[in-house]
Parts: structure tokens; sequence; C-alpha cells
């Protein structure tokens, strides 16, 4: 019950001016934690989908959920298992890069991560990459001896799999 | 029509006659409409007070109340009305001037984000960006407002928008998929409650504002009747049970009555109905209702849970699952608690609080006393926030829903007085008494020119102690007396205050005074003011914090040493059979 885990949320919302600063501003006015948060159009129009990823107990979860959906702007929450889940996010990394045997090495991670390059200078290379919070950390872990000049993440979104929706 | 039009008509069409309100540059265009329309305009002269006497009418009289502030300092004045009725669940809809659209953003003149600042201390808000949006706006803030659990609804209106032109709809529909509140409870939760129930030996129903919200009072009357449960209430909960019922225990809490503290502390089922279990019931969390299996009924699912662990939650309106309990209860055999009942009406007779007291200066108990004597079962009376609040609620006889009015979430000083205002407004066959501290009332007391200006006939009685007297005594009791900052030494003479707005004055000094004294000032029928003049040195009964429900500090005065109160025994017929 104590135990503190992370959770995913996911919320459709309406796609209005001032929902973000709702559903921020409950998390900081009720003291709940946030990792990060997410937000773009879903599949209806109008409606947006937003991914919470927040720290937590049991406790704090079902209060989260539960002030959550007082939020007239909000339609659904769900906690999303993180088993039953995709989750991916998006980073953009600018590395230092001015040997040739950096670049080289530097295409090479690139590739095995299944990233791009998709800026070269001459001084620097910018990767992307897509995957799970853990794939892009090991990455830019992985970077990290290069010299790493900007880090640009989107946050973890998500979506459960098979046929179920939220 | 223009926007502003639209406005007063959608308020007109919401069964709006009167508003609270303020006005200021960025509402001229609102203002010059409700020059010649048949809305009331009460011009206060404070906007907290429109806020609080928008609350003070919904809290009397179940209907929506409104208030209107200007932009900027306008709005910010309004704040503090809006968290007041947020924290008790009054619905009210707060309109505030807001500068044009194509200045908003810029920190133009008497700029502030209204909605931002709102955002936290309100059930929901809109700012209208086009003309057009008027009519939905308004309607859907009027509905959110009075459903579900209640709360203030904030609409901001920009100077442009109230300017525009738009063409009225026909047919305006509520639109809004996000708010759906649950009417009806479970009914297996509700079989699952009506066996816990049945099978306990010592059920006791703790009753908050929802319980008012839903205006159930008469399910509560005879659930507690059929099952032999005695009542006790929240702050908010007051007068939602007639207290002098043979089950009924008082207020529960910090400063509850000390057979209520005592009961909860013993009961094997609190059944809980429309309360937030708010710290100021509860005590130390830990220590709260050790025994017993808790049933909590409430209409906003985020409330069970949030601040003690329930067996048995039931979401839904309290009148309709009240109602569905006692229709499955009835259906089944006897519940006997007649021993039960006995132990708590003997034990309730041997601390009935001490009322009575001859001596000078006068005691607030025996000033109480003398308010329940003068006044009737349908007499509104609201108080302020202090030793004046907990007094009232503490000592005073509260029978009828919506006739005991306070400021309890919020604890707002310099609520008592406008919330009496707006309450006389909303109720005029009513008398109105607002008991106040004296701290608490200079904080609103330039509005004795709108009692006169618009003939208010309310009786303000200020319980006047010279000091913060709640404040004072904490320093007392916890801070070695250190009485830092709560004597009031420059106070004015409360009498000539009155008077020099035109409202009659009296001042009361000793015991028996206060009784006559209040029915003259009601049956003047002019807004009027007492002084009471009491000793600032009595203690009310308390529970410190962080401290369990029992561990009440001091001595528990009570009326009689050995009563000889008969035993109240629920008839065979409202037990379900005997
Ligand atoms: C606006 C506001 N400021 C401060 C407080 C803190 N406070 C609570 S009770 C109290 C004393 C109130 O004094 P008074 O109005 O004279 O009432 P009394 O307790 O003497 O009856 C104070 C300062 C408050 N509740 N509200
Ligand atoms: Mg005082």
């Amino acid at each position: 019950m104590d135990e503190l885990r992370s959770h995913i949320i996911s919320a459709i919302v309406m796609h209005r001016p001032g929902v973000l600063q709702r559903v921020a501003g409950l998390f900081t006015r009720r003291g709940f934690n946030i990792d990060s948060i997410t937000v773009g159009p879903s599949e209806q129009e109008g409606l947006a989908r937003m991914t919470i990823i927040s720290t937590g107990d049991d406790k704090v979860l079902e209060q989260i959920i539960k002030q959550l959906n007082k939020i007239i702007e909000v339609i659904k929450v769900r906690d999303l298992n993180a088993d039953g889940t995709v989750t991916r996010e998006l980073c953009l990394i600018k590395t230092h890069a001015t040997s040739e045997r950096a670049r080289s090495e530097i295409i090479q991670y690139a590739n095995i991560f299944r990233g791009r390059i998709v800026d070269v200078g001459p001084e620097n290379l910018t990767l992307e990459i897509t995957g799970t919070p853990d794939k892009i950390d090991a990455l830019i872990d992985l970077l990290k001896g290069f010299g790493i000049k900007e880090v640009a993440r989107t946050g973890p979104t998500a979506i459960s799999r098979g046929s179920k929706t939220i | 029509m223009k926007g502003s039009q639209a406005i007063i008509k959608s308020l007109t069409d919401e069964g709006v006659d009167v508003v609270f309100g303020y006005p200021g540059g960025v509402l001229l265009p609102l203002y010059d409409v409700i020059y010649d329309s048949d809305l009331k305009h009460i011009l206060v002269r404070h906007e907290q007070c429109a806020a609080h006497a928008a609350d003070g009418y919904a809290r009397a009289s179940g209907k929506v109340g409104v208030c209107i502030g200007t932009s900027g300092p306008g709005a910010t004045n309004l704040v503090t009305g809006i968290a007041t009725a947020y924290m008790d669940s009054a619905p009210i809809v707060a309109l505030a001037g807001q500068v044009g659209t194509s200045m908003i953003g810029n920190d133009a003149f008497q700029e502030v984000d209204t909605i931002g600042i709102t955002m936290p201390i309100s059930k929901h808000s809109y700012q209208a960006m086009e003309p057009s949006e008027i009519p939905q706006m308004i309607r859907s803030s009027f509905y959110i407002a009075r459903t579900g659990r209640p709360g203030p609804v904030v609409v901001d209106l920009p100077k442009d928008v109230q300017e525009g032109e738009l063409d009225y709809p026909e047919n305006i529909t509520i639109d809004l998929p996000g708010y759906k509140p649950t009417k009806k409870g479970h009914p297996l939760q509700v079989k699952k409650a009506s066996d816990l129930i049945l099978n306990s030996k010592k059920p006791v129903i703790l009753a908050g504002g929802g319980v008012i919200h839903s205006d159930s009072s008469e399910e509560l009357k005879h659930i507690s009747e059929l099952i032999g449960a005695p009542v006790t209430t929240t702050l908010m909960g007051k007068s939602c049970f007639p207290e002098d019922h043979p089950l009924s225990l008082g207020m529960l809490g910090m400063h509850g009555r000390k057979v209520s503290n005592m009961i909860v502390d013993e009961c094997d089922c609190l059944i809980a109905v429309g309360c937030r279990f708010s710290d100021r019931t509860t005590g130390d969390v830990t220590k709260f209702a050790p025994n017993a299996k808790i049933i909590h009924i409430d209409v906003d699912p985020a409330e069970i849970g949030k601040n003690v662990a329930v067996d048995l939650p039931i979401v839904g309106d309290a009148k309709i699952i009240l109602s569905h309990l006692i229709r499955v209860i009835s259906q089944s055999k006897s519940h006997k608690t007649h021993d039960w009942v006995d132990y708590v009406s003997s034990f309730r007779a041997k601390c009935m609080p001490r009322l009575s007291f001859e001596e000078m200066p006068l005691k607030p108990q025996q000033v109480i006393k003398e308010i329940s004597e003068a006044v009737t079962d349908e007499t509104i009376v609201t108080t302020d926030v202090g030793q004046n609040q907990m007094w009232m609620a503490h000592y005073f006889t509260s029978m009828n829903p919506r006739r005991f009015l306070s400021s309890g979430g919020l604890g707002t000083m310099g609520f008592g007085f406008p919330a009496a205002m707006g309450a006389k407004v909303a109720m005029p066959e009513n008398d109105v008494v607002a008991v106040c501290g004296d701290g608490g009332f200079l904080m609103v007391c330039q509005d004795l020119a709108t009692v006169k200006e618009y003939d208010i006939p309310v009786v303000v009685c200020v319980m006047d102690n010279r000091y913060l007297g709640m404040v004072f005594q904490w320093q007392k009791l916890f801070y070695e007396e250190r009485i830092s900052h709560t004597k009031l030494k420059a106070m004015p003479d409360f009498v000539k205050l009155a008077e020099a707005f035109g409202v009659n004055a009296y001042r009361v000094e000793r015991p028996g005074d206060m009784k006559e004294t209040l029915q003259d000032a009601l049956k003047s029928g002019e807004p009027s003011l007492i002084d009471v003049m009491i000793d600032p040195n009595e203690i009310l009964p308390m529970v410190p914090p962080g401290c369990g429900l029992t561990e009440i500090v001091g001595e528990y005065k009570v009326e009689r040493e050995n009563p000889d109160e008969i035993p109240y025994r629920p008839s065979a017929k409202e037990t379900g059979g005997d």
C-alpha cells in the first residue's frame, strides 16, 4: 500500500486554453509529484490526450485520479498498467563530434539504437531517437564520453496495448 | 443584443433576482444595462462583502448567489469570499470584469489574471473571449455551481466582450462531457452498508454540510430513529438535525461537545454523511473512531479515503442514498440498539454543557443562552470566526437546516455580518442575527452603510471582548501566556460606530439583558447592532491540535451534576418492528 511506484496516467481532456494550467496547478497545490507531462491532440477533434508520469503510493495515485476527474475539462482518466502499455519518448541529442573517429562511433551508436542523425555541423552531430525512457537514458550515457552539448526530451507518451482504449 | 445585455438576460433566465456588486471602469457596459434592468443590485461597500453576501444568500436559500466585482482590485477583493465559498461548497457565481481582450497580458491598467488567481479556489471558471459565448457560459456556470458538490464558479468578462454584439440563442444546451456527478449510490454498496448497520450495536451518524446541500434532513432524522443511532454533526452540518432531539449529540471535533467526542470514540459503526473529515472534526486521525467501521456517503468521490480510511464508501447524493438505505433497512428484521441509546442519553444528560452564569462581566455562554431564548426555530443565525463562532457552535441549539451559517473550512473573519446581509435578502421573512467577534466585525463594518441604505434589517451582535479571543486562548494554553498582538487596545465604541452609519445600537453588559435587547432589535424591523460586553477570559472547551477527540483540556462545565433526564427510546415502530 505504501510502496512508491511510478505511474503512467493517461487523460482525455478538452483541448482548450488553460487546461494544462489546471492540471499542473492541481499537482502542485495538492503536493503530488509530477515527473513529466505531455499533451497533444487525440483521435477526436477538440480533445487532447495528456500523459502524466507521477510517483506515489496507491493512496496518492487514487487521489490524483479522483482529483483529475473533478476538473470539469477532464473527460476521462486512467492509470495505465505498465505491462500492458506501449510507452515512447522522443529525444534529440546534440553532441561534440570533431574527429572522424568520434563521428563514426556516434553514427554506429545511433544505428544500434535505431536512431538517426538529423543534423550535421563541423563540430557537432544531432541525433534523434525514439524509445522507452530507459533506452534513451542508455544512449545518453553512452554519448556522454563524446561531450553532450544539449538534450531535448519530450517526456514519455503512452497508449495501452491491444484493442483496449481508455 | 450586446454582451452586457446578454449577461443580464442570462442571469434573469437563471432566476436571479438580486446581485451584490461594486462597479468599476471595465464594468461600465454591464452597469449601464443594470441601470434600467429589473434585476435588483445591492451596492456593497467592499467586494469581499459582495462575495460573502452572495454566499450567505446561497446558504440560506439553497439558490445560487451572485456577486460582481471589477477587474484587478475588484476581483482580488472577491477572492477571500470565493475561497470561503469553495471550502464550504457554497454555490455562488462570481462575475469579474476584465480589461479588453486585446489588452490582456500587457499588464494593462487594473489587469490581473483572475482566472489564474481563482483556479485553486473555484469549482470552475470561464473567460469569455467572444460575446456569443456568454449565454452558454452563464448557463453552465449556474449548472456547475449548484449541482454535484456545489461550489463557486468564476466568470471573467472582458470589457469589449460586454460591448460586442451577439444573437442570443433560442435554446442553450449545456455541453459538459467531463462533468457527470453521480447521484444514485451503488445498490451493492447500499446493501453492504445496511448489513454493517444492522450488525452494529453502537451506531452513530456523523452528518456534514452535504446533508444540508442535498436537502436530506428528513431522511437523516428518519434513519437515525429507525436504527437508533445518535447524530453528531460537523460545524458545516450544524442545523441539519434538530439539536433538541433526544438523539442529537451536538457538534463533534476540536471544540465539539464532550458527549459527541466521547460517543464517537466508543461507537462501533460510524455513518458519515456528506462530510469530509476535516482535521477540526477528527482530531488526530489515527485516534479517530478507533472502534468503528466507517461508512462514508458523499457526492464527491475524491473525499472518500482522503483523510480517513473508510470501510464502506457510497458515492452519490445523500438524499437518494439515505432513502435507499431506509428502504433496505426497513425490510429487514428489527434492529435493537436500546441499550446503546439509553446509555448515550444518560451520558448526554450528564454532560450537557453549562449555559447559565449570573456573574459580571457577562459570560459568553449566558449570552448564547439568551440569544437561543430570543430567537425562533426559523431565525437564521450567522457567526463570524473565532471564539464567537465556537461558542455558537457549541452552545447554541440549532433546529432547522440553513438556519446556522458559518465559515467552516476557510475560517474567514469578516464572514458573519455580510453573510447575514445576504441571508436576509434571500429570506426576508426570517429574522437574521449575526454573532460576530469585535475583531472580525471591524474588518467588514463599512457595510453597515449597505444594510442602512437598502434597509436590510439584520441584527449584529458583537461579542466584545477586546481581544482576538481565539488566538488569545491558544496563546494562554499553548504559548505560556505570551500574549503577542491579540489584545485589541484601541477599539471603536461600537454603539457610536453603528450610530455614525445611522444604524440603531444597544449595549448589553449584564445577565438577563441580552434576550430582551435582541427581541427589541428584531421587533424594530431595522438594522441594528448590539455591543455585548463579555468576559475575555472564558476558555472554550477544546481538544489541542494533534490530540485525539477524547483529550479535552480543562474542566468541562456541566449544567447539572445530577440530571434526571428520561432516557430516550425509539418506539418499536421506528426501529422496524420489535
Ligand atoms: C481573515 C482572518 N485573519 C486571521 C484569522 C485568524 N484568527 C482566527 S480567530 C481570530 C480571532 C478573532 O477575533 P475576534 O473577531 O475578536 O473574535 P473572538 O475570537 O474574540 O470571538 C483570528 C485572528 C482568521 N481566521 N481570518
Ligand atoms: Mg474578540
